[in-house]
């Protein structure tokens, strides 16, 4: 039962000093769980990583039930993804509730106006990472156009997109090279 | 009643959203064209302020979606809709982990995803940047560029690709273009 504690409010600690997505979690996964704590080692962590990516959801809750539920089974996942979201929860809830108070006062709505300008440049900037990072092959290319243009004009659902999307992926590798192996 | 359906719809999200903190964006965008809950340009602000505060994006952003339509108790629906596919899927693999990461049919899948994500987080950067840097003009309903707006929107884009300070937290430049707005009075 300490362990869920613990691992609950280590969890806690690491989603306050994290900032942006799962991967600036890295360093300080490092410097709690790794160093601190010894609940895993480096290698582990890359492989947590690395299997992060491969399955479905926010990468930083993936990581903290992976590493949760290696120490404590289920109740140890559990405990250390639902510390990871606390803090999100509160502060949040605290700044949403705290802007709907000032959402009505001229400077509060002109600065949103350039906000969401600065927003546009972030969001751009990261498609050139993910698309950098994505279209190493033609095929990715010709899903990455399809998805886009079913999305975009023709609004199609993501989840749809993203089944039928699974699905080319496959077939490509089943032509490429076959899935035994 | 709002609880539930905004747990779902998150459950929906945690389990078909792949890749980093944006990939959430189009879920979310879909869900607000969808119900009305929330417009492209409350999305933009939601996004300022996922990743000027504490803790992880898609997080955050379900957090606020959540206290958006629903207060408190929508907030946390939310939240625990996004988690559990995760939670249940990391539990189940956990004993495979070795296997699965190394699997070629799980290769192959997502050889598809992440192309798939990008696009789908372009798309939904494409109606953000709509609402951000256009103005609806007129009655008629057409949309004219605002060029303060797009001016902001280029000079942070060139800030980010510039290798000295790529490395500067997002933080100052959401601040930064606040007090841009609403000095000049964008």
């Amino acid at each position: 039962m300490n362990l869920c504690f613990d691992l609950f409010f280590t969890f806690a600690r690491i989603g306050v000093c994290t900032f942006g997505g799962g991967y600036a979690m890295l360093p300080i996964l490092q410097r709690e769980v790794v160093e601190k704590r010894g609940w895993c080692t480096d290698q582990e962590l890359a492989d947590y990583y690395a299997i992060g990516q491969c399955t479905p959801g926010v990468l930083a809750v993936n990581l903290s039930t992976f590493i949760g539920a290696r120490q404590k089974g289920i109740p140890g996942g559990i405990a250390a993804v639902l510390g990871v979201v606390s803090p999100s929860l509160i502060i949040i809830t605290l700044i949403a509730a705290l802007l709907k108070n000032f959402a009505h006062i001229p400077a509060v709505i002109h600065a949103f106006n350039g906000i969401r300008a600065a927003v546009t440049a972030l969001v751009a900037s990261s498609v050139v990472k993910l698309a950098k990072a994505a279209l190493v092959r033609p095929a990715a290319v010709v899903i990455y156009l399809t998805v886009l243009i079913l999305a975009a004009w023709a609004g199609w659902s993501p989840v749809i997109l993203v089944i039928l999307a699974g699905l080319a992926g496959l077939i490509c590798q089943a032509m490429e090279g076959g899935l035994r192996k | 009643m709002i609880c539930l359906r905004l747990f779902l719809e998150f459950f929906k999200i945690g389990l078909f959203s792949v890749g980093g903190g944006l990939a959430t964006i189009p879920f979310l965008q879909a869900l607000g064209a969808r119900t009305g809950w929330f417009s492209a340009a409350d999305l933009a602000d939601m996004i300022a302020v996922a990743e000027s505060t504490p803790g992880a994006m898609g997080v955050n952003m379900s957090v606020y979606v959540g206290y958006a339509c629903g207060g408190v108790p929508g907030s946390a629906a939310s939240v625990l809709g996004l988690i559990c596919p995760s939670v249940i899927l990391v539990l189940l693999i956990a004993g495979v982990l070795k296997h699965f990461q190394e699997n070629r049919v799980v290769n192959g899948v997502f050889f598809g995803l992440r192309p798939a994500s990008a696009a789908l987080v372009t798309s939904a950067g494409l109606s953000v940047a709509m609402a951000a840097l256009f103005r609806q003009a007129g009655e008629a309903g057409g949309y004219a560029p605002c060029w303060p707006a797009i001016l902001i929107a280029a000079a942070v884009f060139v800030c980010l690709r510039l290798p000295k300070l790529k490395n500067l937290h997002p933080v100052v430049y959401i601040g930064l273009a606040a007090v841009i707005g609403a000095v000049f009075q964008l």
